[in-house]
């Protein structure tokens, strides 16, 4: 019996959370055509936040996935005297896979987080209530604006990642490892067309979507404490991490 | 004027108010008082609907709030100015930023105009020349202190103040009483100030309720609280340890628990 109650309980605490979170989700797409009308400012600032602010993190990481790509694929092909098809390897991998989900990730971790604790911190020292007071919706002045500033900087992010990445290969097995410059961006011209670049494309924008849902969601039903603030901020990574990593699979095998 | 009917509220299992009624007149300046956890800012909020009542009424100047629009409330809390206890100014603003937010939200002033009322509602506080800092840089007693200028500047019908003397030093302390004082008097309108501060309550507030229990143990002006005969009036207003309001939180026998044979 106790066991029984043990796995009921958790279950119902996610239906629970799971339909609070799908309600806010829906209240902030009701929100956001006003937003986007009135309050555009403050969606563009919340993309230079979200955004503009993650780029170093997002190059840095860029490159070095790319530069490992670049060694992996050349390494691996090389015992096959098809090392010239480093650069479809590596561009595949960046452009349909690497570089939405590792840019979601990164994401959470830099900006995801950020979100989830200043709306927590703003929730803890009454701010959000200090402005329902002063007849200001929370909704248009802090969650959509921070909502949407999330979705529009992902696949801009991933977009810039990929790019790096497809330098940072580039660095490795042309320069370094001697492959040559032509056969390594002919070849992955020749093989990759439009359609995947949408699935990176359309992975990013999902990605997009749910970590800054999540984000936001997870700011604004923090526990109003120091303690509730943190955990929300570690429940946004670890959420974030795994709707990501699940909706990859989903979104590849549904693409494929 | 505010009334309160036959509200219920409870938080989880907890009863807060039972059957609470009381009635704020228009132009008072109404202290709400009462030992802490009484739920005293919870019927600030209550009255701000940013809670719902379990059971009951509220009603502002006649009418119900439970049957207004969103639109409708945030049209009413217009009205409404509100001092919070830690002040709640936005982290992200200077202190002047935070004064112009209403005015910017809900006013097409332009930035002279703006900028004249900003600084009028700062020197009324005392803050004109802290205009530049951000709250980070501000004691809790400046925090509250730009806080009631923001709460004052689109000049409401209604002022909620929640403990407003709390962290203060005696001379803004004196400053901000004669100040809520001078505002109801001056812009003719309503002020509710929850507090323990009996001295300074006295002072300024016109009307009190000391609530315990859930209800309204005893109203009327200052003096009539002084007077009150009750157990539970005297203990709160002289402050003394015995009486019907326990200090102590629910425990085990003291001297069993020091030598190990309760919990």
């Amino acid at each position: 019996m106790r066991l029984i109650r043990e796995i009921v309980r958790p279950a119902q605490e996610f239906v629970r959370t799971f339909g609070a979170m799908t309600l806010f989700f829906v209240q902030l797409l009701r929100h956001t055509p006003w937003t986007l009308a009135k309050r555009f400012n403050l969606v563009i600032g919340q993309v230079f936040n979200a955004g503009a602010l993650s780029i170093v993190i997002i190059m840095v990481s860029g490159l070095f996935v790319g530069g490992v790509l670049g060694l992996q694929a050349f390494a691996n092909l090389e015992r096959f005297n098809a090392e010239e098809a480093t650069g479809i390897l590596a561009g595949f991998a960046l452009v349909k896979e690497i570089g939405p989900v590792i840019t979601a990730l990164l994401f959470a971790g830099r900006a995801g987080t950020a979100l989830a604790s200043e709306i927590g911190l703003m929730k803890a020292t009454d701010q959000l209530s200090a402005m329902e007071m002063m007849a200001v919706n929370p909704m248009h002045r802090v969650l959509v604006p921070r909502f949407l500033g999330g979705v529009i900087s992902m696949p801009l992010l991933t977009a810039v990642f990929t790019m790096v990445g497809l330098l940072g290969a580039h660095l490795v097995a042309v320069e370094l490892m001697g492959v040559d410059v032509g056969a390594y961006w002919q070849q992955l011209q020749q093989s990759m067309d439009i359609d995947d670049v949408m699935e990176g494309i359309y992975k990013s924008i999902v990605f997009g979507v749910v970590a800054s849902l999540l984000a936001v969601w997870e700011g604004y039903s923090a526990v109003p404490t120091a303690e509730g603030v943190g955990r929300a901020t570690t429940r946004t990574v670890v959420s974030t991490a795994i709707a990501v990593l699940i909706l990859d699979f989903m979104i590849t095998a549904y693409l494929i | 004027m505010i009334e309160v009917r036959d509200l219920d509220f409870s938080r989880g299992s907890r009863p807060i108010f039972k059957n609470l009624n009381l009635t704020i007149a228009h132009g008072d300046i109404t202290a709400i008082m009462g030992p802490s956890g009484t739920g005293k800012t919870t019927l600030l909020r209550l009255i701000a609907r940013q809670l719902e009542p379990d059971r009951g009424q509220i009603l502002i100047d006649g009418v119900d709030i439970a049957t207004l629009s969103q639109s409708a409330l945030y049209e009413l809390r217009k009205r409404f100015g509100m001092l919070f206890q830690n002040g709640a100014l936005l982290t992200d603003m200077s202190v002047f930023e935070n004064v112009a937010f209403p005015l910017r939200e809900h006013t097409p002033l332009g930035e002279r105009l703006i900028r004249m009322i900003v600084l009028t509602k700062l020197h009324a506080v005392g803050l004109r020349g802290a205009a530049e800092l951000m709250p980070a840089e501000l004691s809790g007693g400046m925090a509250r202190r730009v806080a009631l200028a923001r709460a004052i500047v689109m000049d409401p019908d209604i002022l909620f103040y929640d403990e407003p003397f709390v962290g203060l030093d005696p001379i803004s302390m004196g400053v901000i009483a004669r100040l809520i004082r001078r505002l109801n008097d001056t812009l003719g309108i309503s002020s509710i100030v929850v507090s323990h501060d009996i001295k300074e309550l006295a002072e300024v507030s016109d009307h009190s309720f000391l609530i315990a229990d859930g209800c309204v143990a005893a109203s009327g002006s200052p003096d009539d609280l002084k007077k009150d005969s009750s157990e539970m009036v005297k203990q709160f207003m002289h402050g003394l340890a015995d009486g019907p309001v326990a200090f102590h939180y629910d425990a085990p026998d003291y001297e069993k628990q020091l030598i190990g044979e309760a919990e």
